[in-house]
């Protein structure tokens, strides 16, 4: 392929990662900027999203897009209720003490991954899109008769790839609207800033961590039904979200949302145009360099604000 | 008695084993120990293989459940002892130590990733455990292994690839570009193919690796050189749907020909949303997932037997689809079993090695309802099996076998003599 066609399918690529990364790491890096805790169990939230889309697709007949948004709208709820009873019954019970969540949330983990291969099972699942054309782009060529546009061969997307570039950042602003514009956005920003004061002015700060644990599974659980239609369900699906989240958050100042959005363009973006041209493993490679090198002389990350 | 760990799964099993060895309890009287063969099956039942090894499972029950009606094996039931590798080498090792130590097993059986044998087979021969695997790989047959590791029940990789490629000469194109996992098994079917088709006069223009847990491949597609006729693609784990469906999509309406190793969609429906553009291309299957118009009594006895349907998927749920061009190896293998603990009056571990000689002696294996899929012929030498290979075209949603190539088209000269090693 030619060099121009292959680098903006890489870009495309890189912008549809990017998209759902900047939705599961949003959700890490508010329950770390909220409540201090560091979410081992994360990425099973994105895997129990993209099951429970799959099970509510199969309930529905009909046309596709009917259980897709049914699924977008139960599954990422279901899944932010059961994070909301596991902060209830678990981190709760640990004082939020940040050792200890982090095994508990280990043991969420396969609690989790067990029980969806327990009655899930090991296949892989797939989800139909509720639209899915694909869609050829031209692209420029100097010939002898001057430029003329061609239709590179495997230069393409799909229209539900557009779509979940728009829905990813539709929700990413939504989210930011409300965090700064509401009451429980500034709920959640008081508890942030200092958890005791907050509660000495009566926020009923128990009740802002489980909500905030709740949301922040739900986000995975968003980014993982717009997944699903382009890759399957499967009970072993959360570990790349979840290391490619904490990859995201290190580098974007962990509980720093413009950060995390603008590390998740600058992963999901990297990752595809490094794996296109290169190799998907020196992606890695790099994006975990990129880490080390924000820990040794920025490890606030690039937006986070230094601990004082 | 040391303390040990027995999972739910297994003890249930065990349970059912020995109510079900003691309903049939006169069945057996007639032999002098009534105690149960144990066969070890070395299941991936969690990781990237499991889709394979829930089907693996199935119809190793199916087998040893036709094996114990017919009275068991000299005169003694089959008991099938699982555990769980996670399909992962290092952890298939040890699966085997508890087979050997712990479950007191007769022999190991069942395994299908190539890495998980690899790194199994070396304490299978430390543990003189006969070890039967139904892997596919060539590894056995390269002379790798050793002489405890024998594959009986399935064709390996390098005789497949090399009764395929005439045929993807000379229907298909001459310039091939092969995308396969990044490990033993895809490394096997990147050096014997691109020999096969170099002997056809064609050639691998070029070779996309692809790291065995990647969940998407739009980025590799790049890759694949414009003059590209063929593009044969071998892939597996969970993201198998994905990987095809996402060919199409790079492809669009202009593709060129595709001919592909049925592991990349081994248990996804042909009919899958997605995969519309498969329609008139080419698939190897070691035994037709979708029923024949000249199916055998034979394979129709064995889909009844595992509870699958005429389109490969189960009984129950017709959603669910099967290994079907693999998991027959299971069924054979522990048939060639059975077979060679009567020719060699096996009674016990002390008879282990009487058990290899006695499978090494076998030849033929006749289409029947030991081999309901296809005859085999067996190298004693190499300790592989060879068996037909069927090449199907998808025609409106349906596998339909085009052509059939036999055993001998994929024979090769022995690399490897494991009767000369000792025990």
């Amino acid at each position: 392929m030619e060099f121009g066609p292959h680098l903006l399918l890489a870009v495309l690529e890189g912008l549809v990662t990017a998209s759902i990364l900047s939705l599961t790491a949003m959700g890490l890096s508010l329950v770390f900027g909220v409540m201090r805790v560091v979410n081992v169990a994360h990425g099973e939230a994105f895997m129990l999203g993209a099951v429970l889309a799959w099970w509510v697709t199969g309930l529905v007949a009909g046309h596709p897009a009917v259980g897709f948004v049914l699924a977008a709208l139960t599954a990422p709820l279901i899944v932010g209720a059961l994070a909301a009873a596991s902060d209830r019954l678990v981190l709760k019970r640990l004082n939020y003490d940040p050792d200890r969540t982090i095994v508990a949330t280990i043991g969420l983990l396969y609690i989790a991954q067990q029980t969806t291969l327990m009655t899930f099972g090991p296949d892989a699942r797939p989800v139909e899109p509720p639209f899915n054309q694909r869609i050829a782009l031209p692209w420029l060529e100097r010939t002898e008769e001057g430029w003329t546009w061609f239709y590179p061969w495997g230069l393409s997307i799909t229209s539900y790839k557009l779509f979940v570039i728009a829905a990813a950042a539709a929700i990413l602003v939504a989210i930011w609207l409300v965090i700064t514009r509401t009451r429980a956005g500034l709920l959640m920003r008081a508890t942030q800033q200092d958890s005791e004061t907050a509660q000495a002015f009566g926020i009923p700060v128990g009740t802002v961590y489980s909500v905030v644990f709740g949301i922040g599974a739900a986000l995975a659980a968003l980014g993982a039904v717009l997944v699903v239609p382009i890759q399957q369900a499967h009970y072993l699906m959360g570990g790349e979200p979840l290391l490619l989240s904490f990859i995201v958050v290190i580098i974007g100042g962990l509980g720093s949302l413009p950060g995390t959005v603008i590390a998740a363009l600058l992963i999901g973006l990297s990752d595809g145009i490094i794996s296109v041209f290169f190799s998907p493993t020196l992606a890695k490679i790099i994006a975990t360099l990129l880490v080390a090198m924000v820990l040794v002389f920025r490890p606030q990350g690039l937006l986070g604000k230094a601990q004082t | 008695m040391p303390l040990t760990k027995i999972d739910r799964r297994s003890t249930l099993l065990g349970l059912g084993a020995s109510a079900g060895a003691l309903a049939m309890g006169t069945r057996f009287t007639h032999a002098q120990s009534a105690a149960p063969i144990k066969i070890g099956f070395q299941k991936h039942a969690t990781g990237i293989g499991a889709a394979y090894g829930r089907w693996y499972d199935a119809t190793t029950q199916a087998a040893a459940a036709r094996i114990n009606e017919m009275g068991g094996i000299n005169g003694r039931p089959l008991e099938i002892v699982i555990e769980d590798d996670g399909t992962d080498p290092k952890r298939g090792a040890e699966v085997l130590e508890k087979f050997a130590s712990q479950h007191e097993c007769d022999v190991a059986f069942g395994t299908l990733f190539s890495h998980v044998v690899i790194g199994s087979a070396p304490r299978a021969g430390e543990l003189k455990l006969p070890y039967f695997v139904v892997s596919e790989g060539h590894h056995v047959a390269s002379g790798m292994l050793n002489r405890y590791t024998l594959q009986p029940g399935i064709t390996d990789v390098k005789s497949q690839v090399q009764s395929m490629a005439p045929f993807v000469a000379n229907n298909l194109g001459k310039k091939v570009t092969m995308i396969y996992p990044d490990f033993a098994f895809g490394h096997d079917h990147r050096d014997y193919f691109s020999a096969a088709i170099a002997a056809q006069g064609g050639e691998v223009v070029a070779k996309i690796a692809i790291p065995p847990t990647e969940t998407s491949f739009t980025r590799y597609f790049p890759q694949i050189p414009r003059e590209t006729e063929v593009i044969y693609h071998v892939m597996v784990g969970p993201a198998v749907l994905t990987f095809v469906k996402e060919m199409g999509e790079f492809f669009g309406p202009s593709r060129p020909e595709i001919f592909g190793f049925i592991d990349s969609l081994e248990a996804v429906a042909i009919d899958s949303p997605g995969l519309e553009f498969l329609e008139g291309t080419y698939f190897w299957e070691g035994a037709p997932r979708h029923a024949q118009a000249n199916q055998t009594e034979y394979d129709a006895a064995f889909r009844a037997a595992v509870g699958v349907d005429d389109r490969g998927a189960s009984v129950d749920d017709p959603r669910d689809i099967s290994t079907y061009a693999h998991m027959f190896g299971c069924w054979d293998t522990l048939n060639v079993i059975k077979a060679g603990m009567e020719a060699s009056g096996y009674r016990g571990p002390g008879d282990r090695a009487a058990l290899i000689e006695a499978v090494e002696a076998m030849t033929d294996m006749p289409l029947g309802m030991d081999h309901p899929t296809g005859a085999k012929l067996f190298n004693g030498k190499t300790h592989q099996a060879f068996g037909e290979q069927h090449i199907s075209r998808v025609e409106d949603g349906n596998l339909v076998v085009v052509h059939t190539a036999s055993i001998e088209d994929g024979l090769y000269e022995d690399e490897v003599d494991y009767t000369t090693q000792s025990f």
